[in-house]
């Protein structure tokens, strides 16, 4: 039966198990801080997160400070820069971006919306929640040690991860980031297996996966990536980190530094390169299949209308998972790794690109014939297609080898990163926050302050990336404290420096706007009405807002149909909720092109 | 410097306060006004801040708490005026409706102006690839083809959805078209996504094969990397590379040379200079490391590959152009690795020549050493 077409009533199966009865806190500390519900657990995870993004934030203004403005400032000499590039990606790709998809909306948003009243394991989800923080408050901590935090890169390559020729790595910095990292995978591995587990087993009655809001299913499938790819990044910790401590030499060949023959031999730093880009690589999917579900309903709910192809988005987030895992090496083409490897991976990664580009495609189709309401979390749907088309595309550059060579290391690369993995979804990030704020705290945001955070931050983001392709392809590195001087490189990019350095200041800053609507709204907001949105999906069905614990009072909710009833022709109203019976909604919910088919085919089908 | 750019946003904002409110009778100068004033405060204490030097740290601290009331004080001012301009609207429907199509006009121009930026700032802007001095013109096509076909999609996908916004934008008197899906257009853009997708893969598979397919006449020169300097081996007479190995690393014996080889005792040792490189002849580079990852990059060769100790990488192009061009690592290696560059000359054979009799070879390397 097509995804689409209500089950009546008496067709709904009945409840396989029994209700279990779920933990219930008795003290303000278990109710609010060794807390089980997973809402908040969720709000736990995402303050942590944006707490310690903020610090990233802030070392991004330090390092663009130093490059629009080189030799200005005393307190950024090389050491410091080093340590800032590789805070500011390490923290900002896992613990902000995983942690607050998977642990904030993933926890928020899975039970709420499969119909559950919590996580199937409550406890070992706190678990997961108090070891992250454990792990982020060992990443803070190396700030604080002798010799500072580690100055690796982001990627921590071997052997310079662990030699005295790169800050940290003769000290502290290192084996503090391996330890985090460590903690990190512990940590999410809790969360990741209930996430999991909840999806597969808790669903309400007639949630059928082919009914899952795309957000369920973009965090489901970021999940299943994020648990089978987490261990091998793991591993190259541990391994690294006995390389450092016991003078094992996993990715250590022999090494001569500074004129020292080092103890080190017969260890490969390409093995280290493989093993972090089989995590690397799907980490960026762990990052862009939430935002790519979570986006998805943002547009069909704000654009009254039916997400397009649903189907093909669901297979379309299957299959990037699964291609997610065979395209790793496209970040090692100048590795050098057998040169061989460069068709089979540019292959693999350019055929990603057919999947990704239906989805941007279907989101497009949504738009087209809709009835847009042109409301903040809608204004960063749209920020969110155009940066990431345009980070998309840069990505069919770095992908295919050969165009790679040149652009590698580049500042191209950094353009094309933050464009399609740092801009585009923080955007859906805070378009998922400004939608969901009144759910989580009954409270409408300001609008209109809203929509200047939206503008001042879409359109400052995408000025600070667009014009760093373009001194990539003329050569200018990354990770370069100071370019001086050289023959390819003109005066002119020094100034366009200047601006970027500007404009990441003035968007940076604009964040305060956001965090002040958020504070105050969530205060002194104006109450909000119950589904304000007039969402289909079950989140907004609840008898409290916000959801109380357990989620759905005395009887969980029935599902009937999929996530996406949007502007059913001859219905009441433009939406019928996913708990709504079909003899309630009165209405022929067939398409018209499926009326079609069924009386050519000769009545009943 | 941080003071004067963080006090411009300061005045950006205030200023942004301004502009809303100008024209909109006594309130809006009231707000204007109240928002200079609490602009100015803020960017009072930062300055304070600022100045107050080590010696006083309270002062500094009030100088920021002061910074910080000033914009609060400017965020609740906007979100005060934001608060009774809605107010107005209340009173016609109209009127609401006529400042929500004039939003959704501007939000389609917005999204168009994106687009058209984008491309202008891809035509018109002077920043492009420096000038290419190898064989590499291929890849500079296969980047050209990728332009084009990517182009063109992010072209069509901001005008659509601009189209989108303006001729979809909510009424109330309409619903969306329920279609669940649409599986023949579905399958035409796979398709014609797919095409455009082997449009760029296959000359890019193409030239990759070139790239790493090493001509037999192309004549071997290793690049040596350490923290943070290049140093260069060429054959010597035998036209033959001695082995090396870093265990035999001394500081007489710099690129760890076997002693015992015999191929090795004529390569010519270049450490501190530049490299020559006679034009039209292919060459392949062989890249050696002895302590990090590092790169050997020429953006004017379009050629690049990791330093891996460890083992030993190639690249191969052939220089077209005679010049001095700047070698950079591209590899972070270090807290250096900002600084580890050196130049590449280009020239024609009989000065190549000429310069190759003058450069030590390891033989009366290790002849001096041992005087």
């Amino acid at each position: 039966m097509a995804y689409f077409i209500p089950t009546a009533p008496e067709d709904v199966p009945p409840a396989e198990l029994g209700e279990v009865e779920l933990y219930h806190a008795h003290s303000w500390i278990t109710r609010w801080v060794f807390c089980q519900d997973a809402k908040v657990i969720a709000i736990q995870y995402s303050l942590t997160a944006l707490a310690i993004g903020m610090v990233a934030l802030v070392l991004s203004w330090l390092m663009r400070l130093q490059l629009g403005f080189p030799e200005a400032f005393d307190f950024i000499d090389a050491q410091a820069y080093y340590q800032f590039i590789t805070m500011h990606g390490m923290i900002m790709v896992i613990y902000l971006l995983t942690a607050l998809f998977l642990g904030g909306f993933g926890n928020y948003l899975i039970p709420l919306m499969v119909g559950a009243r919590d996580m199937v394991f409550p406890y070992v989800n706190m678990l997961s929640y108090w070891i992250y923080l454990l792990a982020v408050l060992v990443l803070v901590s190396s700030f604080f040690v002798p010799g500072g935090p580690t100055g690796a890169g982001w990627t921590l390559y071997p052997p310079q991860a662990i030699l005295s020729g790169t800050p940290g790595g003769a000290e502290w910095g290192i084996i503090i980031m391996l330890a985090s990292l460590a903690l990190f995978i512990i940590g999410f591995t809790m969360g990741g297996l209930n996430y999991v587990v909840t999806v597969l087993q808790a669903r309400t009655r007639g949630m059928t996966l082919m009914r899952m809001p795309l957000t369920v299913w973009g965090i489901f499938v970021a999940t299943i990536l994020a648990l089978l790819a987490f261990p091998a990044l793991f591993v190259a910790a541990v391994m690294m980190g006995f390389d450092k401590l016991l003078g094992t030499s996993f990715f250590m060949p022999a090494i001569v530094e500074m004129g020292a023959q080092l103890k080190y031999g017969g260890g490969s730093p390409i093995l280290f390169q493989h093993l972090f880009w089989f995590f690397g690589h799907p980490e960026v999917y762990i990052v862009a299949l939430p935002a790519f579900g979570i986006v998805s309903d943002l547009i069909s709910v704000h654009a009254r209308r039916n997400i397009f192809g649903y189907r093909m988005m669901v297979w379309a987030i299957v299959i990037i998972g699964g291609l997610s895992f065979i395209v790793w090496a496209h970040h090692m083409y100048v590795s050098g790794m057998h040169p061989y490897f460069g068709f089979f991976f540019a292959t693999t990664t350019l055929i990603i690109a057919v999947p990704t580009a239906l989805k941007v495609y279907n989101w497009v189709l949504t738009l087209w014939r809709g009835n847009i309401h042109l409301t903040v979390p809608m204004l960063f749907a749209i920020g969110f297609i155009i940066t990431f088309v345009n980070g998309g595309i840069t990505g069919l550059f770095l992908g295919n080898a050969v165009v790679d060579v040149p652009l590698s290391d580049t500042m191209f690369v950094v353009a094309h990163f933050h464009m399609v993995m740092g801009v585009a979804p923080i955007l859906v990030i805070m378009g998922a926050i400004y939608h969901w704020f009144p759910l989580m705290t009954g409270r409408m945001y300001d609008d209109r302050l809203g929509k200047v955070h939206f503008w001042i931050t879409f359109l400052g983001a995408y000025a600070i990336f667009l014009p760093l392709h373009y001194l990539g392809l003329l050569g200018v590195p990354r990770r370069y404290f100071e370019m001086g001087e050289t023959s390819f490189i003109p005066p002119s990019a020094a100034t366009l420096n200047e601006f970027v350095t500007v404009m990441a200041l003035i968007v940076g800053f604009s964040q305060l706007v956001f965090i002040f609507n958020l504070v105050w709204s969530t205060f002194w907001g104006k109450a909000a009405e119950r589904n304000p949105w007039k969402a289909t999906t079950l989140e907004w069905q609840t008898p409290e807002m916000p959801p109380g614990h357990g989620n759905f009072g005395d009887r969980l909710p029935i599902v009937y149909r999929w996530a996406y009833a949007y502007g059913i022709p001859g219905a009441p109203q433009d939406y019928l909720p996913q708990n709504v019976p079909p003899d309630l909604a009165r209405v022929d919910e067939l398409p018209e092109e499926e009326k079609r088919h069924k009386a050519a085919a000769g009545g009943h089908a | 410097m941080t003071v004067a750019l963080i006090g411009y946003i300061l005045i950006l904002l205030a200023l942004c306060i301004g502009f809303c409110t100008i024209g909109r009778g006594s309130r809006g100068t009231r707000y204007a006004v109240l928002g200079s004033v609490a602009g100015a405060i803020g960017l009072g204490g930062l300055f304070v801040a600022a100045g107050s030097g080590p010696q006083s740290p309270r002062l500094h601290d009030a100088g920021l708490a002061l910074f910080a009331v000033g914009v609060l004080a400017n965020f609740y001012l906007l979100k005060r005026y934001f608060d009774e301009v809605e107010g107005d609207r209340h009173v016609s429907a109209l009127r609401r409706r006529a400042a929500g199509r004039a939003t959704k006009n501007m939000v389609a121009l917005a999204i168009i102006l994106v687009g058209a930026g984008t491309v202008g700032f891809h035509f018109l802007s002077p920043w492009w690839w420096t000038p290419i001095a190898s064989n590499w013109g291929y890849v500079d096509d296969t980047i050209i083809v990728t332009f084009w076909i990517t182009g063109v999609v992010f072209v069509a996908i901001v005008l659509f959805m601009a189209y989108c916004v303006f001729r979809y934008w909510h009424r109330d008197d309409r619903r969306a078209a329920y279609e669940p899906e649409n599986k023949k257009l579905e399958w035409w853009l796979t398709g014609l996504t797919a095409v455009g997708v082997a449009g760029m893969l296959t000359p890019g598979l193409f030239v990759w094969n070139q790239f790493v397919t090493v001509p037999e006449d192309a004549t071997e020169v290793e690049v040596l990397a350490r923290q943070w300097e290049f140093a260069f081996r060429l054959p010597g007479k035998d036209g033959v590379l001695g082995t090396s190995d870093a265990r035999n690393i001394t500081p007489e014996n710099p690129f760890g040379l076997n002693r015992s080889d015999p191929r090795g005792h004529d390569d010519v040792l270049i450490e501190g200079a530049e490299l020559h490189l006679p034009i039209n002849k292919p060459v392949k580079v062989l890249l050696r490391s002895i302590d990090v990852l590092h790169n050997f990059y020429v953006p004017e060769f379009r050629a690049k590959m990791d330093m891996v100790p460890g083992m030993i990488t190639y690249y191969w192009f052939t220089p077209t152009r005679t010049g001095t061009f700047d070698a950079l690592c591209f590899e972070l290696c270090g807290i250096g690795h900002y600084a580890m560059r050196v130049k590449v000359v280009v020239e024609d054979d009989g000065k190549y020549q000429a310069w190759l009799t003058q450069q030590p070879t390891f033989a009366r390397m290790l002849a001096q050493a041992a005087e």
